[in-house]
């Protein structure tokens, strides 16, 4: 009898385990084979990211892949073309009155995926969205200079009140505080995408959470949203140009270890992937292999109250002590360049073709005997005789690395300099850069939008990336000014002088080195534009080329 | 039995409490904000984020709170993954994570038990040793290394099995066998330390005495015997092979539930780390209380009676 009844209790926790190892592989076994066809089918492309999709609702996406996503099923009023300059997607014509401050927009004829056309109204919507539930890329609608944004940001307006307004179906205005040279080219972030009233609402809280949740009108449209696997995209038959496509599907995997990506490169798998530092030396010799400039930059913040830090020369004699291509060629060897300017190279170009690094060229080189004399002159302006500070840093791998090489350069190259590495979580390292409680900080700072103002303008002062107490009027005004200067060529000299307040006057900074990344992609692909803000990647345009 | 198992249950949920209280607490000390793209908010942006979330009130209101929606199975909303209910994470992550766990589980117990019983029975001898070296070879190399050369060898060379993804059920081979080479060489250890020792005991020589036959003796006396401890440590190994491994899952590019749990750490997101570390310590406990029940099938000797507690 007892045992009866524990043979029984064992068959009931057999069940239960086998219940909960229930598993299933969602529509896997049957899409392997699918992808495996396609494979064969040409105009097909394959490509692994890094993460999941965070969210597909554009106007709560936050970062670089669900923008890339959004970029490539939906369609605003701009588009990134491969100069990352904004060109007209479902706008057909764009008038502005006398002052620059009102824009209208006429839109082309163009359909949802449900069929139901795409207006005016789906723009002021989505727009009016974003400002009320308060979304992380609010703040691009005051960049853009939209009447009323930033009283709505600081919850002092409703944002009702936001100067968007559609006029009819197709005819849409937009005010703006004042005149914003940038304005066209924001419009191209997939922040300002329309969404459909009605679908959003009908949809409630399970809007864009799955790709069936989700309307498209762009030139693909996403048919299988697998979370934490991957995603797959087909050619939108429906989208106004979809002459111009020439893809009928994009395969999208998700893959965190680069080793398991160089795997998955080599058998067929994917067509493109990005190398970890460790795989670059096996690979850089491969046909396919190139590197590729990042707009991210990676430098030191000095606290500009520090006794010794807050002197110009010592600044100077740290940014000149320090060997930035030994770090970029011999330490990091990830595909990432010495920076000595805060605006990174082959990103932003001046209107008259000319790239931002090359105008400016660079500030605070020099030798190490240089850099001694302006320490020496540093310290006895100081009245210092040595300096014991310590650099606050995030406890990556990387940046250990760069703490490190920088810690050896300074102790050697400056007589009395010593530092200690102060590691902490990346939450930590910027709580302590907010309270400016550091003496040196290792920063990096992704540009918000495709203009140097994005790296210009941080420095003002009382700003929330300024974190390092630094003022400077001249560089409050001529920011003033740049941000309502339509001239574009004045507007670019400002942004110049700028870079050279900040660093030729001031030496307020030490810009170490600009991000880059070494990439395997297989030559017959074409036209794949990779963006240095908003989406990462457009694949309109791409085309397969066997 | 009933006495003891309701005593049990009642412990349990006590230890359960403990844990969320603990780390509910014990999470408000980690610096930084569970919003994304902490780098650009602003401070005026961060109060209104933090009164729309409810972060803005004392840690003991968010407590009461949390515990209130708990009881209520409710575990919240992911802050990285706007609009997703942590309960669809962890139920969309866990399948594939327990199945390769699970799997992993079975081959390992096989193979070790397999090892463990013919090193033990031909103590001394070759294959003793052979397989003693195998299992320390196996404790002692990380899962990765094997992980690793599997994919390469196995995927990219030999083109047996897919490299990575999850994509049917070849795809879940590879993670496994790596997952399983760590349970092998526990299990074969154990059982042959286990085996060693229970030969040595005098109801053995009893069995014997009696006249038993040596397979009876193995199998009813000694096997049986040396099980016990291995059920012991099989218990909360199967939980934390089925909970998902980091390391594995990312080289597989697994969509399991333990990346899932670094990550959330990682970028703070408050309700998928309460989330994920209840649900690990329910499972923790269910499983230690499975053991346990399973022992008294094992051991003539332990019954469960209510004073046994």
């Amino acid at each position: 009898m007892e045992r009866k009844r524990k043979t029984q209790i064992f068959m009931i926790l057999i069940a239960f385990v086998l219940i909960l190892s229930g598993c299933n592989f969602n529509s896997s076994e049957s899409s392997n084979e699918e992808s495996a066809a396609e494979g064969e089918a040409g105009q097909v492309l394959n490509i692994s990211t890094t993460a999941d999709i965070p969210t597909l609702d554009s106007t709560k996406a936050h970062d670089g892949i669900a923008f890339t996503v959004l970029n490539n099923v939906n369609e605003g009023l701009y588009r990134q073309d491969e100069n990352h300059e904004p060109i007209e997607a479902l706008v057909t014509d764009h008038t502005e009155n006398e002052d620059k401050s009102v824009h209208t927009f006429t839109l082309r004829d163009s359909n949802w995926s449900n069929g139901e056309p795409v207006t005016a109204q789906d723009f002021e919507y989505a727009w009016k969205r974003v400002m009320k539930d308060a979304s992380p890329y609010n703040f691009m609608f005051v960049t853009a200079g939209i009447k009323n944004a930033e009283a709505i940001m600081n919850e002092e307006m409703d944002a009702e009140e936001l100067g968007v307004k559609a006029i009819d179906e197709k005819t849409l205005e937009v005010t703006l505080e004042a005149a914003n040279p940038l304005f066209q080219s924001l419009m191209t972030f997939p922040t300002f995408l329309p969404q459909n009233q009605k679908f959003v609402e009908e949809q409630g809280d399970q809007y864009a959470l799955e790709a069936e949740n989700i309307l498209f009108n762009g030139p693909f449209t996403l048919v299988d949203w697998t979370h934490e696997q991957g995603w797959k995209y087909e050619k939108n038959e429906d989208y106004w140009d979809a002459d111009t496509v020439k893809l009928d599907a994009v395969n999208a995997y998700v893959v965190k270890d680069p080793a398991a990506g160089v795997n998955l490169y080599e058998t067929n798998k994917v067509d493109r992937i990005v190398l970890s530092s460790e795989a670059v030396d096996q690979n850089k010799d491969d046909e396919n292999f190139d590197t590729i400039l990042e707009p991210e930059v990676i430098f030191l913040r000095f606290n500009h109250n520090h006794p010794v830090l807050g002197n110009k020369n010592i600044r100077q004699a740290v940014n000149m002590a320090i060997d930035k291509a030994s770090l970029t060629d011999v330490i990091l060897k990830n595909g990432s360049t010495a920076l000595n300017g805060i605006v990174p190279k082959g990103f932003f170009k001046s209107p008259t073709g000319e790239d931002f690094r090359d105008l400016n060229g660079d500030f605070n080189t020099g030798t190490v005997e240089e850099a001694q004399k302006l320490w020496e002159t540093g310290l006895k302006e100081t009245g210092a005789t040595d300096v014991t500070v310590s650099i606050n840093i995030a406890d990556s791998e990387d940046h250990k690395k760069v703490a490190e090489y920088i810690q050896a350069q300074l102790e050697d190259n400056l007589p009395g300099f010593k530092l200690d590495i102060k590691a902490v979580p990346f939450a930590q390292r910027l709580e302590i850069e907010k309270a400016v409680e550091y003496d040196l900080s290792l920063s990096s700072w992704g540009p918000d939008y495709s203009d140097p103002m994005t790296y210009l303008d941080m420095w003002l002062e009382g700003g929330s990336a300024n974190r390092m107490d630094y003022k400077n009027a001249e560089l409050e005004e001529l920011v003033a000014s740049a941000r309502t200067e339509t001239d574009l060529e004045k507007r670019y000299q400002m942004l110049l002088d700028i870079e050279k307040i900040l660093l030729e006057e001031d030496a307020a900074i030490v810009p170490l080195y600009q991000e880059g990344a070494a990439v395997l992609m297989r030559s017959k692909i074409k036209n794949l534009l990779v963006h240095p803000t908003g989406a990462s990647f457009s694949y309109k345009w791409v085309t397969i080329e066997e | 039995m009933k006495r003891y198992l309701l005593q049990r249950i009642g412990f349990m949920l006590i230890t359960l409490f403990i844990i969320v209280t603990a780390t509910f607490f014990l999470m408000q000390l980690l610096p930084g904000t569970p919003f994304t793209n902490p780098e650009k908010l602003t401070d005026s942006q961060l109060a209104i984020l933090n009164a729309k979330y409810g972060l803005d009130q004392p840690v003991a209101i968010q407590y009461i709170q949390y515990i209130g929606n708990l009881v209520q199975g409710d575990l919240g909303y992911s802050f990285q993954h706007e609009g997703r209910t942590v309960t669809s994470m962890i139920s969309d992550r866990i399948g594939p994570s327990a199945f390769i766990g699970l799997q992993a589980l079975v081959i390992g117990a096989i193979i070790g038990l397999v090892l463990g019983i013919v090193s033990a029975l031909k103590h001394n001898s070759l294959l003793d040793y052979g397989s003693v070296t195998l299992a320390v070879l196996g404790m002692s190399i990380p899962s990765f290394v094997f992980a690793a050369l599997l994919q390469y060898y196995v995927g990219v060379k030999l083109e047996w099995l897919p490299v990575a993804l999850w994509e049917g059920y070849s795809s879940t081979l590879l993670p496994s066998i790596a997952l399983s080479v760590t349970v092998t060489a526990t299990v074969a250890r154990f059982i042959r330390s286990e085996m060693l020792e229970v030969i040595g005991q005098d109801y053995i020589i009893t069995a014997r005495a009696k006249g038993l036959k040596e397979n009876q003796v193995i199998v009813k006396h000694v096997i049986r015997n040396a099980l016990i401890p291995v059920v012991t440590m099989l218990g909360p190994l199967a939980v934390s092979i089925m909970t998902g491994t980091l390391v594995i899952e990312k080289i597989f590019a697994v969509p399991g539930l333990g990346e899932q749990f670094t990550l959330s750490i990682l970028v703070l997101d408050y309700s998928v780390i309460m989330g994920i570390t209840i649900f690990y310590s329910a499972l923790f406990i269910f499983v230690v209380f499975v053991v346990d029940i399973i022992y008294s099938f094992l051991d003539p000797r332990i019954n469960y009676k209510g004073e046994s507690a």
